[in-house]
């Protein structure tokens, strides 16, 4: 083959600006830290407050990451993901009651061990639902949008009824393993210990999710599809199983969110999911629908503004998320780093 | 005509309430680069959508090597050797000009020696190579996105307005590219606007009006007849 002609293209650099506006989602979040410090006042509150936040943060983006998938890669949503959160949750806290030996011993290994099986547990049966979901309520109603609102809030609402059938309509309180109650003290701020996992856990998933996305093919194909799902399969790629894949994937997460919120709150109910959605909707909108990255950051940061919030002002806790939504979509109506969908 | 890689038999296909595709007859000779010509609106995009399954035919048959595609999916007609560039390039924008390519090859890594061979062909993609595709330049997508559909071997390219909107220099570049590709042995049908690349190009021609095809021959035929291209497009190849 002949030789191109001589072309030597360059980029021009970005502006300061235009950096700063590229970087801007991720300043957000040390933004609201140090605005949080100056608001709180006081170090050893803030600290404890932030620690929190951010362990409420990572569980709602467990929770979150599934959903913001399943939506970028086929415009489907589920608005039963609520239901894989709370059967993660009683199927977890099913587990951690019947191994109470283990959590009630105080022993680090046996705790974490009896917790990693509730997890598997949880994921597994989550994930196998969601499967079923997938299959027999999702896949009928692809590409159109009223019709998976209302059919996957009937699922919502059936899965919710087989739970009050399965474990009985009251609320299960569950008490957290022996060695993960109580805090640590670290320059006068009191820590929950089971806070510092769950930021711990959530940033490890946070990691890998991003290596998974970034590094393997798969997640080549999933940032592909979530952009021009029809170009990807003009390519060779079956969309439909990676998509089967990724609801899976993230029913799973949700379940793991579900048996994780349920230790943070210590009581498990039916409904817990479908509360949890509001925050998870908004999580997701924030951060751009199918943004993994976006859902990560919109999480911090409302896992963030609801602590320092309620700290500083109660009242305003409930309306502090609402607000941090309106106000990111008058900055960024797509939000903050939305994946541009093909036309 | 040589045994043909491609043959669509009175092919329809319907988009919303509109009948397109009103019976198309088509053959694409094996190894040749076959020019779908036409005016604009006539359904040459259509075609090459319901070819790749992006449109499914309502009626019709669409043989690929003897088999009926017509009910095939989308991915299963890329993975049996049908390599698509959309007339909108279908580039992956957040994604590096390296993870487009990774991602055109279905069946395994990218081949070394074939990723130097692209990028001797087009050099731009070697200089952007872990830049994302959303920062090129109209001309380095449209390269990027044939570049992409040549990441591995396939034996029928269907080609939408390769050249349309490029600076001359790199028309150039693209069609000694698509020469390349036909002198290998792959069978290529190309929509094309740009009549001093498809006389260059085109071995056999089939001009469509009206969704359906009016005239298929030799393109030397179809460049060196006037009365025939103004009959049939409206307008003289001279003209352009």
């Amino acid at each position: 083959m002949t030789a191109a002609p001589d072309h030597k293209p360059t980029f021009s650099n970005l502006s300061l600006t235009e950096r700063l506006d590229e970087a801007m989602p991720m300043l957000l979040i040390p933004i609201l830290v140090v605005l949080g410090f100056l608001a709180i006042g006081s170090p050893s509150s803030w600290l404890t407050l932030t620690v929190s936040g951010l362990a409420m943060g990572m569980m709602i983006f467990i929770m979150a990451s599934g959903l913001t998938l399943v939506f970028g890669l086929m415009d489907v949503i589920n608005f039963g993901h609520g239901a894989f959160v709370s059967v993660g949750a009683f199927v977890g806290v099913s587990v951690l009651i019947a191994l109470g030996d283990w959590t009630g011993a105080a022993s680090l290994l046996l705790n974490m061990s009896a917790i990693f099986l509730a997890v598997v547990a949880a994921m597994m049966v989550t994930g196998a639902l969601g499967w079923g979901f997938e299959r027999v309520i999702v896949k009928p109603v692809y590409g159109a949008h009223l019709k998976q609102i209302l059919v996957t809030v009937g699922g919502l609402i059936v899965i919710e009824q087989l739970i009050h059938v399965v474990w009985g309509p009251d609320e299960i309180f569950i008490n957290r393993p022996e060695t993960l109650k109580g805090a640590v003290t670290f320059a006068g701020a009191a820590m929950e210990k089971y806070r510092l996992l769950a930021v711990g856990i959530g940033l490890v998933l946070f990691i890998a999710m991003r290596m998974v996305l970034r590094r393997t093919k798969i997640g080549l194909i999933v940032r592909a599809g979530v952009e021009n799902g029809p170009m990807v399969e003009a390519l060779g790629y079956r969309l439909r199983m990676v998509f089967v894949g990724v609801f899976i994937a993230g029913s799973a997460l949700a379940g793991l969110g579900g048996v994780m919120w349920g230790l943070y709150q210590e009581v498990i109910t039916a409904g817990m999911g479908e509360k949890m959605m509001v925050l998870v909707f908004i999580v997701a909108i924030i951060g751009g629908l199918g943004s993994v990255e976006g859902a990560f950051i919109g999480a911090l940061l409302v896992g963030l503004l609801q602590n320092y919030v309620a700290f500083l002002e109660p009242k305003l806790a409930l309306v502090s998320n609402i607000a941090l939504m309106t106000a990111i979509l008058m900055w960024r109506p797509q939000g903050m780093m939305p994946v541009v969908k093909a036309k | 005509m040589s045994d043909p890689i491609l043959s669509l038999n009175a092919v329809y296909t319907d988009i919303a309430q509109y009948h397109i595709l009103q019976g198309v007859d088509l053959n694409v000779p094996r190894g040749q680069v076959t020019m779908l010509l036409g005016r604009n609106g006539v359904g040459k995009t259509t075609t090459l959508k319901t070819i790749m399954g992006q449109w499914t035919a309502k009626s019709g048959e669409i043989l690929y090597d003897g088999q009926d595609i017509a009910r095939m999916p989308v991915s299963a007609r890329a993975r049996a050797g049908i390599g698509f560039v959309p007339e909108d390039m279908g580039i992956f924008r957040d994604l590096t000009v390296e993870e487009n390519m990774v991602l055109g090859c279905s069946s395994g890594p990218l081949d070394p020696k074939r990723k130097d061979w692209l990028l001797s062909a087009f050099p731009a993609l070697g200089t952007f190579w872990h830049s994302e595709a959303g920062n090129l330049s109209g001309g380095q997508k449209q390269m990027l996105s044939i570049a992409r559909a040549m990441a591995e071997d396939r034996r029928l390219y269907l080609i939408d307005e390769p050249t349309k909107g490029l600076a001359p220099a790199i028309v150039s570049t693209m069609a000694e590219a698509l020469r390349e590709l036909k002198a290998q042995g792959a069978s290529i049908l190309l929509v094309e606007q740009n009549f001093s690349v498809a006389r260059a190009l085109g071995d056999s021609a089939a001009v469509m009006d009206d969704g359906k095809v009016i005239w298929t021959g030799a393109m030397a035929e179809l460049s060196e007849n006037k009365d025939l291209q103004e009959r049939l497009m409206g307008l003289s190849m001279e003209a352009h």
